[in-house]
Order: structure tokens, then C-alpha cells, then sequence
């Protein structure tokens, strides 16, 4: 059966497009097939961080009004099997995604895919909400930072109350904090909230933590989801999160800052 | 961890303890507040429009409000009633009841 799984956050900037691009590529990896909507009408950014900007022909909106396809708007990840990427319109308005038109269309991929990702606007106006309201799962993205707690605290209030789930009475959303942007050495320091604060304010099972890394920003001037960059703390991460997302037993890591030695500073090494 | 962080911790530790303790009162409102019925400003207009009835009141002097506590809400509504010019307000008690 397949399932719809939002990536919320409430607040702007703290990594839902790389944390969508880098959870759906993360279950592709797995062997499910998967599928990531970008739902921030007019602001397209996915197609740009999983590099496949230049095949965008036809887009979700497109899909929604009748005028293409959704075979012809879907677009096949080149690197990973199993990974496909729905593109939203660039130009139109935001009324464009209606209810009705996001069913359908979310109906039609549930035949073919066993994840279907809705890669949420900022806010909580329209787009926020279409995002959310088919999800059987959400992700909530959250920075250790207080705008973002705040705003995620507001998001789960909305999910809670005007999900079609909330709104059927049927099982509630099932929540999962992942929190990026993390910086354990500032943590230790006293100066960020620490995970433990997050979840026990938020009060929702914690599916992983994104360390702040280099990685982030050099994975999207490619268009590389960062989950394929081994190397990486953040790469690694977002892969745990996917392992313990499908029921996997993965101890959480890079929650201690990183003792580099004189050696490691001189190179200036980044993971 | 060296011996200059020690002497320095306490003093930064505030700084996420801060944080910590202004999202979880601001949370407390704010989650109370979310399921806060939407009625009040009707509410008022229409509390408004019985008491005008009655007494010449200031759209203004009309303050409705409601309070959550732990298990109960309290629903506050606050009155300033003009004082009388030495006779009867303008539409006395009864009028048009």
C-alpha cells in the first residue's frame, strides 16, 4: 500500500527541499519506488537540488489541469532506479492546486509507487496545507532554533486538526521530528537547544538529526541529493533516518562534536 | 573539554536554557489558544447590542476575554458603564425591552 509522507516545517529556510530530495533518493536506494512532489507552487526549487532542472517539460500544475500526462510530467531520477521527481508550475497561481485536483493525482501515483514524498511550501497558507492534508505520515524539518520550534509546534497543531485523516476521524497522522542544521559543538557550548529539547517540547518520536555540514550546500550547487554523498555526516545521517524510518534499529551519531586533531585543522578537512 | 570552558559554561548554558524556557511559555499560550473558539468577536458585537439596550454604552468599553487555566476556561466580560449626567441615561432600563 502505498503511502504519502509530507515534509513540513512551517517556517522557510530550514530544509525541506534538501531533506525531501535526500529522504526519497534515501528510500530509492532501499529498493521502493518513489516519488517526490514539489508542492511550493511558483517558487520551484526541487527540481533544482535533485538536477533535473533542464528536463522539466510539463509540471504537476499542468498534471492537475488536464493538460499533460502525469507519465509525461514525471521525471526519472538518471542516477538512482526506483526515484521519480514531480516538478511544480513556476508560473501560475497558487489556486491552480485545487483539492480535488491533488486527489486525483496523488491517487493515480499511489498505483505505481510505494512512497510518494510532498515537498510543503513554507507558511501555512494553501500550498502548506495541500502538502499536508492526503499525508498518512509527516516529517516535520526543524532547526534547533526557536522560530523553527515555534512555527513546527504550529504545523503539528495544523496537521493534528485539518489533515483529511484529522478531518475523517480515521488513524492520526503519524508525526517524526528530524531536526537538521544541528551543530553539536555549539550545543556543548551551551548556545543551541539541544535534541533533547527539541523533542521534549515538540513532544514527537525523533526519526533523525541532520548535522550542520559543507556537504549540504556543495551537494546542492550540483544537484545531488546529499544522501549520496557517503562521505558526508549529513549524507550518512539523512541514510540512518531512512533505515529507521522503514523500522531499522540505527543508533543515532554525530551528536558529539567532532575532535579533529592538528592534523585534520591544517588540511581544514569538512565532512 | 579545557579548563577556560569550565569557568565559561555556566554563563553560556543560560543561553540555550533561555531559549528553552521562552518557547515552552510561549508554546503553553499558544497551544491553549489553538482550539480558542472563534466566537469571541461576535460574542462581544452581540453582548454589545444587549447591553446598548439597556444602557449607553461606548462601542469601546466592551471587553470580552477568555482566560484558560489549568482545567477550566474563564470567560471574563468588562463593563464601563458611563457614569449618569445627573438624570436618567439617555435610554433607561426597559426601553424598547
Amino acid at each position: 500500500m502505498a503511502k504519502i509522507l509530507v515534509m513540513t516545517s512551517g517556517k522557510g529556510g530550514v530544509g525541506k527541499t534538501t531533506s525531501s530530495a535526500a529522504f526519497g533518493t534515501g528510500l530509492a536506494l532501499r529498493g521502493f519506488k518513489t516519488c517526490v512532489i514539489d508542492f511550493d507552487v511558483g517558487l520551484r526549487n526541487l527540481d533544482l537540488i535533485m538536477g533535473c532542472e533542464r528536463r522539466v517539460v510539463f509540471d504537476f500544475i499542468n498534471v492537475i489541469n488536464g493538460d499533460a500526462r502525469l507519465n509525461q510530467a514525471l521525471i526519472k531520477d538518471k542516477r538512482v532506479e526506483n526515484l521519480f521527481i514531480l516538478p511544480t508550475s513556476q508560473t501560475r497561481d497558487k489556486d491552480a492546486l485545487t483539492r480535488d485536483g491533488v486527489e486525483r493525482v496523488l491517487n493515480d501515483l499511489k498505483k505505481e509507487f510505494d512512497y510518494i514524498i510532498c515537498d510543503s511550501p513554507a507558511g501555512i497558507e494553501k500550498g502548506a496545507l495541500m502538502a499536508l492534508y492526503f499525508a498518512d505520515e509527516a516529517l516535520v524539518v526543524t532547526n534547533p532554533e526557536v522560530s523553527s520550534v515555534r512555527d513546527s509546534d504550529r504545523i503539528l497543531g495544523v496537521i493534528q486538526a485539518r489533515s483529511y485523516r484529522a478531518e475523517h476521524g480515521l488513524e492520526p497522522v503519524r508525526e517524526h521530528l528530524l531536526i537538521t542544521r544541528y551543530d553539536p559543538g555549539r550545543v556543548e557550548r551551551g548556545e543551541m537547544l539541544t535534541v533533547d529539547d527539541v523533542r521534549e517540547i515538540l513532544t514527537i518520536p525523533l526519526l533523525g538529526v541532520i548535522p550542520e555540514s559543507p556537504a549540504v550546500l556543495r551537494a546542492s550547487n550540483v544537484g545531488m541529493p546529499v544522501v549520496l554523498d557517503e562521505q558526508s555526516n549529513a549524507g550518512l545521517a539523512y541514510a540512518d533516518a531512512v533505515a529507521r524510518f522503514l523500522g531499522d534499529q540505527v543508533e543515532h551519531r554525530f551528536l558529539r562534536a567532532e575532535r579533529k586533531g592538528l592534523f585534520h585543522r591544517l588540511l581544514r578537512r569538512t565532512a | 573539554m579545557s579548563i577556560i570552558d569550565l569557568f565559561r559554561a555556566p554563563r553560556r548554558a543560560t543561553l540555550a536554557a533561555t531559549a528553552k524556557e521562552r518557547l515552552q511559555i510561549v508554546l503553553a499560550h499558544e497551544r491553549a489558544g489553538r482550539d480558542s473558539p472563534d466566537f469571541l468577536p461576535r460574542l462581544q458585537n452581540e453582548l454589545l447590542e444587549v447591553i446598548k439596550k439597556y444602557v449607553a454604552v461606548d462601542e469601546d468599553k466592551v471587553a470580552v476575554r477568555l482566560q484558560r487555566e489549568n482545567n477550566r476556561s474563564l470567560l471574563e466580560v468588562n463593563v464601563e458603564l458611563p457614569i449618569p449626567a445627573g438624570g436618567p441615561a439617555r435610554r433607561p432600563a426597559g426601553a424598547g425591552a
